[in-house]
């Protein structure tokens, strides 16, 4: 059952240095009951992918093209009244920096209040007392006492339980979870990440997990998709992409953790090179540059995104080249 | 809380007793004679000397300066602010009769401050990137870059002297007795348009100027992003989640304004012959009135310090963050 | 285009220029950047010296004059044309020098580099900086260019209160002075009592503020007290008292003005050397014997010179202002000695019959204070370290 469908998302920041093309032309789905995982390096437009589908990018930054269907419902070109009330109601967020998500003038409970007046209609004191019951759903002691406490009063591991209450306050159908624990420490982050499951578990609530964390993902993803320079550059099944990763970054991504069962909270590093500067892409293949099999083919082309198998998608001009040797695995 | 600001007082007396001596000493370190502003030299030179002891025994100048301080400090000690040189009437008269023409002028002022200023401020942010901001925040910046004693002389030139619509000068007309109690009430106000208006509109502009800065600045912030997500409709995004914490830092300005309430229309009291504070302690120190000269430092200095508790008190309350103790917690 | 790029067509024909023909073309001031392409800086050496030259030619008389003269401020406006005028030559041979030399080089974008292309980029911020420029140039040749002796009266009863016109552009007060040259004469005073108030209040905050940062303990508590007791006054009313029972000349005026409003940025350079003290490199340093002094004022410029440039462009305003009401009340610069504040104090008195003699001088020191205002916009647009990086994606 298809929850989300994006196409051919693409967004622009209009610098004065230039166009900055940060989401370039981004296609995935996801299903109903799913966790997704959206990976890539710091800085390679993961972040802008998710507000765009709420179309939460600000100026200079807007979205310039492509649909984001919810439903059925194209959101992208609903009007503004009909958007507002898919954020919160249907698609739910989460923030990388719980502290920085909550408002600092706020109590706890009386943020989680509000989404439940305004949008479930709630009155004032029913939503105070179920505001206390969701932040006792997601595993907060003593809710009724830190229903009234300011964020500054939290834990770090408590800040992102309650802003993770906030957003699935009014039970979205999709939850958009941003590099959920990477401000966390690491006890902190596994159950933060049980918490997640645990949602989908008895909700049912699709979750696209955007990390650039592959101990994650392995942890919590069904699928994954992994971006690069604003650009997917390929899909599948979580086993299998690990098993198999196809596209060279992907597979750069995977060597540069030491082994998958530690994979926990490891983080990326040792592919040669840097992210390049969105201002000045390389031609062709953004990765070429980094890419060892790069030659003349890849410079000129970006190449298209190809299923090679069920449910996988690459896009790399070298895939046949390489299919025979991913299958030994990183 | 009482315990605090009791607290707060007991440790500003130090500092003020310092403040008192500095500006004794600086004053009678000065050059002059206050006595040749009460009798010019040439007339004390023909006058009996017995006289002129006399005079200077009844002011208290016989007396060398040390003494002299102790007994101002005494005297100031138990409220005692001394007689003026020039009015020969007790300072703390005077000041009682001019300090309520001058909060006339500068409440107004300060509510017409807030009020402007803080609404165009609001509006410049939101509206951020359209010629409405820039309209606001250039031309914002040429009023406050206006001398307001300069903007009064050209709004008296053009709307009193050219077009007679409002008063010169003065606080009441010269028919004032005569006229009913509501006439009355209206002749104060209409002597009160031009310079209220002058003394509001550059600090009108210079609070939007700061309004739109920091709203900008917090509408950056993701808590406002996660409220956008969340579905809230924009004006409670902006109006409550944003404002309240833009707020924070305008309101500690306004808890300091507490100086300018007396001392911040000396030139604009000026231009309108205002008998106010400002006009006062021009007159004292074009005159070498000591009494008055330091009365009015003290005043000032202790509204100083009451205006910082006040701001630090308003602080406390606005931001759950801060304790009274002033430190920030998270 | 900005001011450091060169257009691509002419970097051929740059080539090919002889450096000896090139630097002879140099001797007229901006001809050889024409000629290497750097065509602003090229026009900005040309229209100096154009005007340099202007005001030989037309006020000749005037500079032969001044440079007899035995006043100091006089023979200081003639020397300026005439030195500045040479150095344009100057800078114009030795800059087009530097340009051939550096041919081919690719210039570093150095923070410094880019601060000053964003600032370019800023139409208002550069208007701002002409005007300022333009009025300090009024102000040091005023000897030159005020058409009447700012203070000598001439028939008075013929001369006073004339409505501005081409004799008398800004009018006459009522003293039948020219009211165009008192305020030539006033912008001296006005600006250089603001420009001089902020290089003493920078100083001394600095110094202050250095010395407290760097020693800490005890001394630091007592210096920051004396901060606290300065700050409890409400600045304005501290300059009227003081400048007003000390009668203060203009040297005087300066010091008052400059002692009353150092504490902001004593406080700033106190915090800045106190959280550089703290640093890992500086501990580092004093590990291996280096003295951390000599550290701490390297960190120090780079960190705390554009907050403080920002302050300085602002303060100048405010100083410019607060010497205009000062005197406004009669309590700064005193007449004869004509500056923009006691003018306008003199247009409250005559407001009802000379309209002219307030509206000009405060025109002026509005223009200046916006430009000042608008300067520090523009330099903390420039300098904000926050603008210059991207924001993350």
């Amino acid at each position: 059952m298809r929850l989300l469908s994006v196409q051919d998302l693409r967004t622009c920041f209009f610098l004065d240095d230039g166009e900055l093309r940060a989401v370039d032309g981004v296609s995935f789905e996801i299903h109903k009951g799913e966790i997704v995982a959206l990976v890539g390096e710091s800085g390679c437009g993961k972040t802008i992918v998710a507000l765009s589908i709420l179309d939460l990018v600000t100026l200079p930054g807007r979205v310039v093209g492509g649909r984001v269907v919810l439903d059925g419902k194209d959101l992208l070109g609903a009007p503004p009244e009909t958007l507002r009330r898919a954020r919160g109601r249907d698609i739910g967020m989460v923030f990388q920096e719980p502290g920085a998500a909550l408002n600092p003038v706020f109590p706890v409970g009386e943020q989680i209040a509000e989404v439940l007046r305004v949008h479930g209609g709630m009155a004032a004191a029913e939503a105070e007392s179920e505001a206390v019951r969701r932040l006792g759903d997601v595993g907060i002691p003593e809710p009724e006492k830190r229903a009234r406490s300011y964020p500054f009063e939290l834990s770090g591991g408590m800040k992102q339980r309650a802003v993770i209450a906030l957003a699935t306050a009014l039970r979205p159908r999709l939850l958009i979870a941003d590099e959920p624990t990477t401000a966390l420490d690491v006890t902190v982050q596994a159950e933060i990440l049980e918490l997640l499951r645990d949602l989908r578990d008895r909700h049912g609530t699709a979750i696209l997990i955007i990390s650039h964390d592959l101990g994650v993902v392995a942890q919590l993803a069904d699928r994954v998709l992994v971006m690069y320079t604003g650009k997917i550059v390929e899909k599948g099944p979580t086993a299998r992409i690990f098993r198999e990763p196809l596209h060279p970054y992907t597979r750069a991504l995977l060597a540069s953790i030491t082994r998958l069962g530690q994979g926990k909270g490891a983080q990326l590093g040792g592919i040669p090179g840097a992210v390049p500067d969105f201002l000045s892409l390389p031609s062709g293949c953004t990765f070429h540059p980094r890419c060892s099999l790069a030659d003349g083919e890849c410079t000129e082309h970006f190449p298209p995104l190809r299923s090679l198998e069920y449910q996988r998608q690459c896009a790399c001009y070298k895939v046949d080249a390489l299919a025979p040797m991913g299958s030994e695995g990183p | 809380m009482i315990l605090y600001i009791v607290k707060r007082l007991v440790l500003s007396v130090p500092l003020l007793v310092g403040i008192a001596t500095a500006t004794f000493f600086v004053l009678h370190l000065a050059p002059g004679d206050p006595m040749d502003m009460y009798l010019e030299p040439r007339f004390q030179r023909e006058m009996d000397p017995e006289v002129i002891e006399a005079i200077r025994t009844r002011f208290g100048l016989d007396e060398p300066i040390p003494v002299r301080y102790g007994k101002w400090i005494r005297n100031l000690a138990t409220g005692d602010l001394g007689t003026s040189f020039r009015y020969r009437r007790p300072v703390a008269d005077l000041m009682w009769e001019r300090v309520p023409y001058t909060l006339q002028l500068t409440v107004l002022a300060l509510l017409f401050d807030a009020l402007f200023g803080i609404s165009l401020g609001i509006l410049a942010a939101v509206k951020q990137y359209t010629k409405l901001d820039k309209v606001v925040t250039l031309g914002s910046l040429v009023v406050y870059s206006v001398p307001g004693f300069w903007l009064a002389l050209m709004l008296v030139l053009v709307f009193s002297v050219e077009l007679g619509w409002f008063p010169t000068s003065q606080t009441r007309s010269l028919d004032y007795e005569l006229l009913s109690f509501w006439g009355q009430v209206a002749d104060r106000l209409w002597h009160l348009v031009l310079p209220v208006f002058v003394l509001s509109v550059a600090s009108a502009a210079g609070t939007a100027r700061y309004m739109r800065n920091k709203l900008l600045d917090v509408l950056s912030e993701e808590y406002v992003l996660a409220a956008r997500a969340r579905g809230l409709r924009e004006r409670v995004v902006i109006l409550k989640h944003a404002l309240r914490n833009a707020l924070i830092p305008i309101i500690t300005i306004y808890g300091m304004a507490l100086p300018f309430l007396l001392g911040g229309a000396v030139l604009i009291e000026n231009v309108f012959a205002w008998p106010g504070m400002g006009t006062l302690a021009v007159e004292a120190v074009r005159g070498r009135d000591y009494p008055v000269i330091l009365a009015t430092t003290m005043l000032s200095a202790v509204l100083v310090v009451v205006g910082n508790l006040m701001a630090d008190i308003t602080y406390a309350a606005v931001d759950p963050r801060v304790s009274y103790e002033g430190k920030v917690k998270a | 285009m900005s001011l450091f790029d060169l257009p691509e067509g002419l970097v051929a024909e740059r080539d090919r220029v002889d450096r000896s023909a090139l630097l002879l073309r140099a001797v007229v001031p901006g001809a050889a950047h024409f000629a290497l392409g750097r065509r602003r800086r090229g026009a900005h050496l040309l229209g100096y010296a154009l005007l340099m030259i202007l005001v030989l030619t037309l006020r000749g008389g005037a500079v032969r004059e001044a440079m007899a003269s035995r006043d100091p401020g006089d023979w200081l406006a003639a020397a300026f044309v005439i030195l500045s005028l040479l150095g344009a030559v100057a800078f114009s041979v030795w800059d087009a020098a530097r340009i051939v030399s550096d041919r081919g080089r690719t210039r570093s974008r150095s923070p410094l580099r880019i601060a000053l292309r964003r600032f370019s980029e800023n139409g208002l911020a550069v208007l701002a900086v002409y005007v300022i420029v333009g009025l300090y140039l009024l102000a040091i040749l005023a000897p030159l260019l005020a058409p009447y002796d700012p203070t000598v009266i001439e028939n008075a009863l013929e001369t006073r209160y004339l409505a501005p016109s081409w004799l008398h552009p800004f009018g006459t007060d009522e003293f039948g002075r020219d009211l165009f040259s008192r305020a030539l004469y006033g912008a001296r005073v006005s600006l250089s009592v603001g420009l001089l108030a902020v290089v003493v209040a920078i100083t001394l905050g600095t110094v202050y503020g250095a010395v407290a940062g760097y020693f800490g303990g005890w001394l630091d508590g007592v210096l920051m007290r004396v901060v606290d007791v300065i700050i409890a006054f409400p600045t304005f009313f501290l300059m009227l008292m003081l400048v007003g029972v000390f009668e203060a000349g203009i040297v005087f005026l300066v010091l008052i003005l400059g002692f009353t409003s150092w504490t902001g940025t004593a406080r700033f350079i106190r915090g800045e050397i106190l959280s550089l003290k703290e640093r890992e490199y500086i501990e580092g340093a004093r590990a291996i014997g280096l003295p951390s002094h000599l550290i701490i004022i390297r960190h120090l410029i780079p960190a705390a010179l554009a907050p403080v440039l920002v302050s300085a462009a602002l303060m100048v305003g405010g100083m410019v202002a607060a010497e205009a009401g000062l005197s406004f009340l009669g309590i700064g610069i005193r007449p004869p000695t004509p500056s923009w504040g006691n003018m306008l104090s003199a247009g409250q008195d005559a407001l009802l019959v000379a309209w002219w003699i307030a509206f000009f001088p405060g025109c002026l020191l509005a223009l200046t204070i916006l430009s000042f205002n608008l300067l520090a916009d523009g330099l903390r647009d420039a300098l904000d370290p926050k603008t210059l990086t991207r924001k993350h994606l």
